[in-house]
């Protein structure tokens, strides 16, 4: 009887015969080509990145508690400085979105996986051993890259130690993994939408992914044309940033920056998606302004290649191309003021609640545009002249990093967690983890703007007496925000353990969606045959 | 997975997508003339042409004088003692000026050097022509030689009207590290 009643089971469900055979062990993790597993990979790594990150950025802060230097040498505090910087750009925010991209593009789009998941695969698997690499040149003699992120020559050619070779290796891997998520995205939003999901109806965080994928591709291989002159300038003789060989090390932070400010939106745009997904479900509404958030979106996409110049004001360039350069970017804040205007006409007169999920993205609204403003100042040449290199900068682009993109990651990840692993997460713990960061990162973040004002110099170990007080505040809340992001890490290993209350379907009251009608959690294959998109 | 129908379009546009990725590749290799070449055409570098000139059927416009400083440095690395014999002169458009620079290698070993001009304000970088300089090649001085170092030059009548003073300036670079396979340097010491 039992045996019959199995039989024609199976035989119902011949398409799904991968359901009873879900991989286990370490196997599963190495060789699998499922977009679930690989964007829990993703999502893992990201956060380990976030931690091994956030302990250089304490490191950064116990140095900068006091004046003086008592705590790390110089050359090592830049060393923390630059490897906390790739850290948190390559390492944490940009796999994090990935991750989020690979679970939930598919299940967006009501497709079965990735278009492409055996190159999906492969492009998660190169990341950690980018990260060994980039490590462990910490270690060697000499130490790793202290020349900061942004690597400018010289720093990084005639003064860097005999390391840069492998951070040079290591951004090339980590390029190459970006570009191939960014192949894996684009081709499986064109080709594998469910029929009836036009490009119209395709939520927005598939829309601001789809357009985040393309700037990667744009971009990312010109960050790898650039190392790969520091490498061969450094190395092989070489000018390319070298006026005695009639190179030019202006032109270096030219071509960095055409890559690095398409770059800033590639951290931001996919959060732009993420609050647009999550400010409806809890105010009850529909997204106010869908279209021009498409839109808006594509124009910033755009924009982000006619600004790079307003990262090197003080360089000396002609006049006319600091004003070409200061309106271009003024021009961005107007569709980034479209997008902020239509969050908060969403969530007008809406029936709002205010469960974890929307916290964070209420909070990233009005964070983020503290960010924004930041930034239109900056933007502005004669007032660039003296913010530039002070801690004004620094109070900016965290801003919109930690309290934007990363507050945008954590949103994403208390709104789908039930949906990935059918438990509610523990909620007490998961508001400690907000009120605790919201309050700590301001302290940290916010003062830095008037240090900065005051004239307090970036990426330098020590400074003068009268930065002391604020300074202590700063690392007050750094060290607060890293215990802070401790909780996080318990609540998600309970979520992981499958502790928790079950969720239905659609997990939260107002969702909508084709990912809120899989059953929670999401069964290992989805939409192996395609759903009706009405 | 061999039955995907997507399978050649998906194809299809990988290699679409990769043409791309190439392409900016070879864009961000692409930058580095095309941007010495906007930096000439507009002038906005202040990098004066490091090629020499030829004076001839230059008109002299006697009515503008120009002011034009030189100012010499050597960069870390370079022990080289380097200096303008003229801190500055007064010149009409189109008149041919020469001006001497003194250098001396008091290290114990040969060093080889190579001047880089800047001018400043930019835009005048375009009108600066030198028939003769020394930044055109390198130089090799060996132990506590000594040289001077003739420098023609003349200011294009085409001028702008707005620009009557810029700094030329020098700096001297040590390049030895980079010739040490040359056989001359190998010979001196």
């Amino acid at each position: 009887m039992t045996t019959t009643t199995d039989d024609t089971q199976h035989d119902s469900h011949a398409d799904d015969h991968h359901e009873h055979h879900i991989p286990y062990g370490i196997t599963r993790w190495l060789y699998t080509t499922n977009h679930k597993d690989i964007g829990t990979l993703y999502l893992w790594f990201a956060f380990i990145m976030f931690l091994i990150g956030g302990a250089m950025a304490m490191v950064i802060r116990a140095e900068l508690f006091q004046p003086g230097l008592q705590i790390v040498e110089p050359h090592f505090f830049n060393q923390m400085t630059t490897v906390h910087g790739l850290i948190m750009v390559f390492g944490a925010v940009m796999p994090a979105f990935t991750g989020l991209a690979n679970w939930l593009i598919p299940m967006m789009i009501g497709a079965p996986d990735m278009a492409l998941p055996r190159m999906n695969n492969w492009s998660f698997w190169i990341l950690p051993f980018a990260f060994l690499i980039l490590l462990s040149s910490l270690f060697l003699e000499g130490g790793g890259p202290a020349f900061g992120w942004t690597f400018y020559a010289p720093l990084s050619t005639t003064y860097s130690a005999d390391s840069t070779a492998l951070f040079v290796f290591a951004v090339h891997i980590m390029g190459a993994s970006s570009i191939m998520g960014a192949i894996n995205v684009i081709v499986t939003i064109f080709n594998m939408r469910a029929p009836g999901m036009t490009w119209m109806k395709m939520p927005l965080f598939v829309w601001t992914w789809l357009i985040t994928a393309f700037l990667l591709i744009a971009v990312m291989p010109v960050l790898a044309g650039a190392v790969t002159m520091v490498l061969t300038d450094k190395f092989f003789g070489t000018s390319f940033f070298d006026a005695a060989g009639g190179g030019d090390p202006v032109m270096f932070q030219h071509i960095f920056w055409f890559f690095g400010h398409p770059e800033v939106y590639i951290m931001i745009l996919p959060a732009f998606g993420i609050i647009s997904a999550i400010i409806p479900t809890f105010a009850r509404k529909r997204l106010f302004g869908y279209a021009s958030m498409v839109y808006a979106t594509a124009s910033i996409a755009l924009l982000s290649f006619i600004v790079w110049a307003h990262h090197m004001f003080t360089t000396g360039m002609p006049v006319a191309a600091e004003l070409f350069f200061m309106f271009a970017t003024m021009l961005i804040s107007v569709p980034t003021g479209v997008k902020i205007f239509n969050w908060v006409a969403t969530m007008w007169r809406g029936s709002m609640t205010f469960e974890v999920p929307m916290l964070f993205a209420i909070a990233f609204i009005v964070l983020f545009t503290i960010g924004g403003l930041s930034g239109l100042m900056l933007a502005i040449v004669p007032v660039d002249f003296q913010y530039h290199d002070t801690y004004f900068v620094v109070a900016h682009f965290h801003y919109v990093l930690v309290t934007g993109a990363i507050f945008s990651i954590m949103a994403a990840v208390y709104y789908w967690l039930p949906k990935w692993t059918g438990k509610m997460f523990h909620i007490g713990l998961a508001k400690w983890h907000f009120w605790c960061s919201l309050i700590s990162v301001n302290v940290l973040f916010f003062p830095m703007h008037f240090v900065g004002l005051a004239g307090m110099p970036r990426r330098i170990p020590d400074y003068a007496l009268q930065f002391a007080d604020f300074n202590k505040w700063i690392s007050i809340g750094g060290f607060a925000f890293g215990l802070s992001q401790l909780i996080f890490l318990v609540l998600l290993i309970k979520a992981c353990k499958k502790q928790g209350e079950p969720v239905s379907a659609q997990v939260w009251e107002g969702a909508e969606g084709l990912e809120w009608e899989i059953p929670s959690p999401a069964p290992y294959h989805t939409f192996e045959t395609p759903p009706v998109v009405k | 997975m061999s039955a995907n129908p997507n399978q050649t379009k998906n194809n299809k546009l990988v290699l679409k997508l990769a043409a791309i990725v190439i392409g900016m590749f070879g864009f961000g290799f692409a930058l580095v003339p095309l941007y010495d070449v906007l930096c000439d055409a507009l002038g906005i570098n202040g990098k004066p042409s490091d090629t020499a000139s030829v004076y001839e059927a230059v008109e002299i416009d006697e009515s503008r004088l120009i002011t034009v400083d030189f100012i010499t440095r050597t960069n870390t690395g370079m022990p080289w003692e380097f200096r303008s014999e003229t801190r500055q002169v007064k010149v009409h458009p189109g008149q041919l000026n020469q001006v001497n620079f003194y250098v001396k290698n008091p290290a114990k070993t040969a060093i080889v050097g190579q001047a880089v001009p800047s001018i400043s304000p930019g835009p005048a970088a375009l009108y600066m022509n030198k028939t003769e300089c020394f930044c055109f090649e390198q130089q090799t001085l060996k132990a506590g030689e000594e040289l001077l170092m003739p420098m023609q030059f003349y200011v294009d009548p085409q001028l702008p009207e707005d620009i009557t003073y810029f700094t030329l300036q020098y700096t001297l670079y040590n390049v030895t590290s980079n010739v040490t396979a040359s056989a001359d340097v190998v010979a001196m010491n």
